[in-house]
């Protein structure tokens, strides 16, 4: 067919499209668009005994400005980027590592090695949360003793009960349980990697750090950048781990307190603390920009300058 | 982003799709799924440790007199009954009997229309008003749910070990601090076991249960109400120094050990005292091979007035949607009698009825909590009636500086005065 003659047949109406795309599309739409339209819409009202009202931004002006609402805010979130900072400086190199590690070709039983670190991220969290505070506690846990044997015994301490280093420790845990992931993505990628351009650079006299840094690095860089930005993603809609070691209020001090708890507690409630549905709204609101903000500034400053290459 | 307004109050109720996806969610919510048809009667609680005492002790007793009334006990875990509550109740698809948190919990249930009004009901009459303050109206007008048990707060310790250290029950302060210094320097065990990793110990065994003594119990409650007292007043800065005294008898690495941990420090006989709740009875039954007894909170010196905390915590109303509420006005009527209230007693050591008849206990140790009834004066907790209405929130904020006190991470009068602040930001007659 010429453009020429195109607009004398009339197209018929793509059906088939409508039929294949419908289910997933309507699924997507009533659980996860409306959904997430209703919460911005329910972050401007405000709601009492049973009667909401429009107040505009009101709900949002008392989160930064009220010192009760914005000194727990503004907590929750420094810590969110500690917990994250740990995530992207231990979790992402060292999955790397392990990644570079079993794809090396001497390497025997990689397969075992691969489903044994790969397997606590399949658990979940609760169970994660609950084996890790028995292996730290100091009353039951092992991890005294085993400090004590190889002569470090003096700098054990009841790391989750401190203010200091509570929120390390749970970010630790987390990275523990999720290390699998980018060593699973990476190491997928680095499969894919010819073997000939790595034997085009040994030929040239590289040795094997020299082929990594130069070669395999630059092509594995796009599955780095995504590992960062899911990293991101689900470091700041973190709940579970804080909530089933910490409980709600993520003591000591709310030194655990992550966006996560604290929007649980504003939105649901605690003990006493009546929840409230729009200033928990106006919580998640926030929470949905700093994603948003954080994914734009990625895409805008590194996705775009990223080479890819076409093997 | 979290997805919050399926769970939630619908601007327009009326919408059909909303009210499908709040069933949903509050399916999903809920471990027990939706009430029973309209012949039997549903009880919402958060006691999913009893139910089988519910369902092989307490409702056959009640179908024996009324054998036509089916009676179906489904709890939620009592992390999760809050809000799995509060959802099924906009649902439309929660229990007809529905066992009420006290003060604003269930207040609030009541100003949302989900509770019934039960100002006619008879059985109230077994009732004193303190023990229904817990579920009225502020003005005292309306009561919407009918009292059903109290736990009472003191001390469990190890008869063996007092046994083995030459130890007697400690009545004063003093005393108590000098049993403490001696099962520290004489012995292996563990003085206290408690630990601040869920903070809410540190508030409801420590705070909660020494401090009646120093704020005179409801004298003093009823004075920060009123505003007469602060937070920042003697007792209550003497009550947090008295648990910064009590870090050198907690055990090593206290700062991460949680309640079960503290229960099975006891239970193991690793530990002497245990700054307890009625409720631990039953476990420690269950778990310890050796006697235990019980001590209330010791006062300053001897022939003082002792004060106990003999907390409100439970109680039982009927949801306002119920189409069956009849039968479930005659199922509460049957709550307020003595056979309900022995029976209960009895079969849960620990949770101690709040009904005026003389009643029996048959457990040593619940008989000897019961027993301070007669020789202390009760209160309550005192930040449970309206003054953890407020952001801050009150409560929150004890957990928060009791464990730090104890931990040693603040003062007293840093406590004191950071409550007091809370207070005063939002309660009207403290400002």
């Amino acid at each position: 067919m010429t453009p020429s003659n195109q607009h004398d047949e009339k197209k018929p109406f793509p059906w088939h499209l409508v039929f294949f795309l419908g289910p997933g599309l309507l699924i997507y739409v009533v659980f996860s668009v409306y959904p997430l339209l209703d919460t911005l819409v329910l972050s401007l009202y405000n709601e009492q005994q049973g009667q909401s009202s429009f107040v505009g931004l009101q709900n949002f002006i008392t989160l930064i400005t009220d010192d009760t609402w914005s000194q727990a805010f503004w907590n929750a979130l420094g810590n969110n980027f500690k917990f994250f900072a740990i995530h992207m400086l231990v979790q992402n190199p060292i999955g790397l590592l392990l990644a570079v590690l079993l794809s090396a070709p001497k390497l025997r039983l990689s397969g075992t090695y691969r489903t044994l670190i790969f397997m606590p991220t399949m658990l979940s969290v609760v169970i994660i949360g609950f084996v890790w505070q028995l292996l730290l506690s100091p009353i039951w846990g092992i991890s005294e003793d085993f400090l004590y044997n190889i002569g470090l015994g003096q700098y054990f301490d009841a790391w989750l009960g401190k203010e200091g280093s509570a929120l390390i420790t749970l970010a630790f845990i987390s990275v523990w349980q999720f290390v699998g992931i980018p060593m699973m993505l990476i190491y997928a990628t680095l499969l894919n990697i010819p073997d000939d351009i790595v034997d085009a650079s040994v030929v040239d006299g590289a040795n094997s750090f020299q082929t990594f840094w130069h070669i395999k690095l630059p092509l594995i860089l796009p599955t780095i950048a995504m590992v960062s930005i899911l990293t991101f993603v689900a470091n700041f809609n973190a709940f579970e781990l804080i909530y089933a070691v910490k409980g709600a209020l993520a003591g000591p001090n709310f030194s655990t307190d992550l966006m996560g708890t604290f929007f649980y507690r504003t939105f649901f409630g605690f003990q006493l603390q009546q929840g409230s549905a729009s200033m928990g709204a106006a919580v998640a609101t926030l929470m949905f920009l700093i994603i948003l903000v954080g994914v734009m500034l990625f895409l805008f400053f590194i996705q775009r300058r990223i080479q890819r290459f076409q093997f | 982003m979290l997805n919050v307004r399926s769970a939630l109050l619908h601007k327009k109720p009326e919408a059909k799709t909303v009210t499908k996806l709040t069933c949903l969610a509050a399916i999903l919510l809920s471990s027990t799924g939706i009430a029973q048809a309209a012949d039997g009667l549903s009880i919402e609680s958060w006691r999913s440790d009893d139910a089988n005492i519910w369902s092989d002790v307490i409702i056959p007793a009640f179908n024996k007199s009324h054998p036509d009334t089916k009676v179906n006990f489904a709890p939620t875990p009592p992390t999760e009954y809050n809000s799995a509550l509060q959802a099924k109740l906009k649902a439309g698809s929660a229990g007809d009997l529905i066992t009420c948190r006290p003060f604003d919990t269930a207040l609030d249930l009541y100003k949302d229309g989900y509770l019934a009004n039960l100002n006619d009901l008879k059985g109230l009459k077994q009732f004193s008003d303190v023990a229904k303050s817990a579920w009225v109206t502020d003005d005292g007008k309306d009561q919407f749910c009918m009292p059903v048990a109290s736990v009472i707060h003191g001390f469990i310790y190890n008869k063996e070990i007092f046994k083995e250290l030459n130890l007697s029950i400690p009545k004063t302060r003093d005393e108590f601090f000098n049993t403490l210094d001696t099962i520290k320097s004489e012995s292996r065990y563990i003085p206290l076991a408690m630990g601040t990793a869920d903070q809410w110990e540190a508030a409801t065994m420590g705070f909660q249960n020494i401090g009646p003594n120093y704020w005179e119990g409801e004298k003093g409650r009823k004075a920060l109400l009123t505003g007469e007292e602060k937070l920042t007043d003697k007792a209550y800065v003497d009550t947090w120094k008295e648990l910064a005294e009590w870090k050198p008898y907690l055990g090593r690495g206290f700062e991460a050990q949680k309640y079960s941990d503290s229960q099975n420090l006891f239970t193991l006989g690793r530990a002497a005292i245990y700054p307890a709740g009625s409720w631990d009875i039953q476990t420690f039954n269950n778990q310890a091979d050796f006697e235990f007894g019980a001590f209330p909170p010791p006062v300053a010196k001897s022939g003082d007035t002792c004060y106990i905390s003999d907390h409100t915590d439970m109680g039982i109303g009927i949801n306002a949607n119920s189409t069956n509420k009849e039968a479930a006005k005659v199922f509460l009527n049957w709550m307020a009698s003595k056979e309900f209230a022995t029976l209960y007693a009895n079969a849960v050591p620990g949770f101690f009825p709040l009904s005026n008849h003389q009643i029996d206990i048959k457990d040593p140790v619940a008989q000897e909590f019961m027993s301070w009834r007669q020789q202390c004066k009760s209160t309550i907790r005192n930040s449970y009636q309206i003054l953890s209405r407020g952001t801050p929130n009150l409560e929150n904020q004890l957990w928060n500086v009791s464990a730090q006190v104890i931990n040693g991470t603040m003062t007293p009068e840093e406590a004191a005065k950071e409550t007091q602040d809370g207070l005063e930001q939002w309660y009207k007659p403290q400002q």
